[in-house]
């Protein structure tokens, strides 16, 4: 009995060190910054490595409710691009009041995750395959509906401020973070309820970690796989939403790419690729950890191609140090 | 010592949340049967895994062949003479048998780049020849029964013509028939001085091939006694640290007259054919037949995993479409499949999800908000009802053993409480233990009025515990038995009743009631 104690404390302490080790490592950038460069760790900077990783967050956010099931979404980054589009044709284009063009934005994410999931779930198409085919089609919509034009909104109307206006700046004076961040962590935590709390959340690590298990135990996977790849894409429309905020236009030539950054920010934060694994507090970890590392090393005056260098070693030192830490389970 | 193959001492091992073995010692002689017993959980397999260079040890030491050594992978345990059998088949469905028995060590026709796939195939029928069985080298593995893929797994093994030879529960999957071969196989292989390690939940099989025997306990070694000295009742003694009483159940000759399910003519292909039967409220229905007869395809048909082409499902008196497995359970209908690790578990989550899984939706309230002290306390409820060994709630379920996951998927439909349960081998790769008490949470369950269908293939499993026994063969029902009716014979018969096989045979006074 004695034993099993001890061998308990022992496994929760390696599970808190496993969830330290991302944070640990951000940590660590940071610090190392802050030492190399006197302008990386002042308020304004650190504001500007916040409000960059808010989009990237926001789309690992969702992207990681469907890594934890197995899947994989390849067409965040253009579908994030087709619910800017959609916000901006609602406000813009035919003068509706700006929360319904927000609302347009998110059911537009909603919707293009809706469809992969019935493409996966009912039609079997690998996800592989069906969220390559969205990622065209969402690129392609955004490009036909805008008429290959950005689409600008009224800096009178106030858009921009959902994204970079300062609620906290205006309870706390001076403690200008933007909206943006609010809005991602606010996400994140929701999005972690989801994952911890519900059962979206219980049937998401279930099909991943053993789909047919899970089947026949009764689980209606088709019904579940179809909202699991959902509700990501509510959260893909919501990075849309304040990707067009920040920037005050929708830009239909965006968004190709940012899924694998959205990609590797989960996996850096731990969530396992083959399904079952994973936490929003790793994924957006992860978006720090690349966003920081890309603020900081423009800082340093790296070329902008070595910062991406630099990205990818990261991703692959990262996923080898969690399975260095796996195999010691051997 | 007369040549000593093997010896290892106060080996150590643990894992995240377990120490699976304490100090554990076995020896090997040349020429000798070896079998390793003991409950779930007792280290048997991850004795056998570290001589097999599959784990790494913690502590101990190996002396092998008089000198002590050092086995890190299974490639050099391979090299130095030992091969395993594994319980787990570790096959690659897509090749065929002879692929996968020379993986890694193919023919090749030239330059070491072409294979030579006559010379692979040849190779593979010589082994099959020599174990007189009766299969295509280029059938593809996943068109093979389970018994048949444990012979090429069997097959593989010999392959490296080793020293030494582990089986771990290599008869678990196989029929009689092939338990026989096993067995004639075992003792040539004695006679030409290979030391076999045999691990067995089957305690009758002991008398019959090993020469020795020792005993593991909760990972620490127990004894080891000459086969001919011990007797069955002292093993089980040494292997529990108490008496587990055998007796038979009292089975009450009518449970109920309510059919709660009644399944007519289900039909698929070659596969399933007319396939009816009635399962009556309180009962416990036998599923008996060889490996291979059909048993789980009806099982997984009437619980909407597979579909059928034809036939009909009656619930309760009211006739159900199910379509898909979410559908059987809101009918009340339970299903445990044979297979823990592949359908059963998710192996990567921890104990209390995969308890709760099928009943998530019960424990959800608003918005999809679960309950998890709920969860909690049900799956503590089960885990100290069903005695599941985990040092907690939250350890992931691969870390457990075979019979303590067995157990958790068991109690997964006990936390669900269907109606309907359709147990499919609820207690292969089960100890003695853990076996009685199933059996005797089966005998609850059905008193409590739950009723339960028992596919098993082993016989004095479904002579003990079953009310009525149904009998397939080919995918056909050739009959149905009362429980006074059914032997070890009068079962057997029906089994192996071919086609064209004459009903009238088994009628007896009357009374068999075969549905059709």
């Amino acid at each position: 009995m004695e034993n099993k104690i001890i061998n308990r404390q022992k496994e929760t302490r390696a599970d808190t060190l496993q969830r330290l080790m991302a944070f640990g490592a951000l940590i660590i950038i940071f610090v190392g910054f802050s030492l190399a460069s006197p302008y990386f760790f002042t308020f304004n900077n650190v504001v500007g490595i916040l409000i960059a990783t808010a989009v990237n967050g926001l789309l690992a956010v969702g992207v990681t409710f469907v890594i934890i099931s197995g899947g994989i979404d390849l067409s965040v980054g253009t579908v994030m691009t087709l619910s800017a589009v959609m916000s901006g044709v609602f406000i813009t284009i035919w003068n509706l009041p700006i929360p319904l063009g927000v609302l347009a934005g998110v059911l537009t994410g909603g919707m293009a995750g809706f469809v992969n999931g019935i493409l996966i779930s009912k039609f079997k198409l690998p996800p592989f395959i069906a969220t390559l085919g969205m990622l065209n089609i969402a690129r392609g919509l955004s490009l036909v509906i805008s008429e290959l034009h950005p689409i600008y909104f009224d800096i009178e109307k106030g858009f921009n401020n959902i994204t970079m206006g300062s609620i906290l700046g205006s309870i706390i004076p001076g403690f200008d973070i933007p909206n943006g961040v609010l809005i991602m962590f606010g996400s994140a935590i929701i999005a972690g309820l989801i994952l911890s709390k519900m059962n979206l959340g219980r049937y998401c690590f279930a099909i991943g970690s053993n789909e047919e298990a899970a089947r026949l135990s009764g689980v209606n996977i088709v019904f579940w796989k179809t909202a699991i790849y959902t509700i990501g894409g509510l959260f893909v429309g919501i990075a849309g939403v304040v990707m067009a905020a920040r920037l005050n236009s929708a830009q239909p030539a965006l968004g190709l790419g940012y899924e694998l950054d959205a990609i590797a920010a989960a996996v850096i934060g731990g969530t396992s690729l083959s399904g079952g694994e994973g936490t929003m507090v790793g994924t957006i970890i992860g978006a720090f950890i690349i966003s920081t590392l890309t603020n900081g090393l423009r800082i340093m005056s790296v070329p902008q191609e070595w910062q991406i260098v630099v990205t990818g070693i990261i991703i692959i030192s990262a996923v080898y140090l969690d399975i260095l830490r796996r195999g010691k389970q051997r | 010592m007369d040549n000593v193959l093997l010896c290892m001492e106060e080996i150590e091992k643990s894992f995240p949340g377990v120490d699976a073995l304490k100090k554990c010692r076995f020896e090997l002689k040349a020429g000798e049967v070896h079998a390793l017993v003991g409950e779930n959980g007792a280290g048997k397999s991850t004795l056998m895994k570290i001589f097999a260079g599959i784990y790494l040890k913690d502590g101990g030491r190996i002396l092998y062949k008089d000198e002590e050594v050092n086995i890190p992978n299974p490639h050099t345990a391979q090299k130095m003479g030992i091969s395993m059998v594994h319980q787990e088949l570790n096959l690659m469905p897509h090749l065929t048998a002879a692929q996968n028995i020379f993986i890694g060590r193919e023919p090749f026709r030239g330059f070491k780049f072409i294979l030579d796939e006559n010379a692979l195939n040849e190779k593979a029928q010589k082994i099959f020849d020599m174990m007189h069985l009766k299969l295509d080298p280029r059938a593809k593995v996943a068109t093979l029964s389970v018994a048949k893929q444990q012979m090429v797994e069997i097959a593989k093994a010999l392959s490296f013509d080793s020293d030494v030879l582990i089986f771990d529960e290599p008869s678990a999957a196989l029929t009689d028939v092939e338990i026989a071969e096993l067995f004639r196989i075992i003792r040539h292989l004695k006679k030409e001085g290979v030391g076999i390690i045999y691990i067995t939940h089957r305690l009758e099989e002991l008398k019959e091939i090993s020469d020795r025997i020792t005993v593991l306990r909760d990972g620490l070694y127990v004894d080891t006694v000459q086969t001919k000295k011990a007797t069955i009742d002292q093993i089980i003694k040494m292997m529990v640290g108490r008496v587990i009483y055998e007796s038979t159940p009292e089975i009450p000759k009518n449970p109920s007259q309510e059919v709660v399910l009644a399944v007519n003519n289900l039909t698929r292909g070659n596969e399933l054919k007319n396939v009816s039967f009635k399962l009556m409220k309180g009962e416990i229905l036998g599923f008996a037949g060889l490996v291979g007869a059909g048993r789980t395809e009806v099982a997984r048909a009437i619980f909407g995993a597979d579909p059928f082409n034809t036939g009909e499902i009656v619930v309760n008196g009211k006739k159900v479409n199910i379509k898909k497995p979410s559908d059987a359970v809101s009918h009340d209908i339970g299903y445990l499949s044979e297979d823990r690790k592949r359908y059963g578990l998710c192996l990567g989550l921890d104990v209390e999800t995969n308890i709760v899984l099928a009943m998530i939706d019960k424990l959800t309230g608003f918005l999809g908000w679960v309950n998890t002290s709920k969860i909690r306390s049900i799956a503590k409820n089960i885990v100290d009802k069903l005695s599941i060994r985990t040092p907690s709630l939250n350890q992931k379920t691969k870390n457990l053993s075979g019979g303590n996951q067995q157990k958790l998927v068991v109690g997964k439909w006990l936390a669900k409480d269907t109606n309907i349960l359709i147990f499919d081998e609820p207690t292969r790769g089960i100890d003695v233990g853990a076996k009685s008490e199933i059996y005797s949470l089966l005998n609850d369950l059905a008193k409590q009025g739950k009723s339960i269908v028992m596919i098993s293939s082993e016989l004095p499993e479904i002579l003990r515990m079953s009310h009525r026994v149904v009998v397939m063969c080919e995918g056909r029902v050739t009959g149905e038995l009362k429980n006074d009716q059914a032997t070890q014979e009068s079962i057997m018969r029906l089994a192996t009743q071919r086609n064209g096989g004459n009903l009238a045979n088994i009628k007896r006074n009357g009374e068999t009631i075969n549905g059709k």
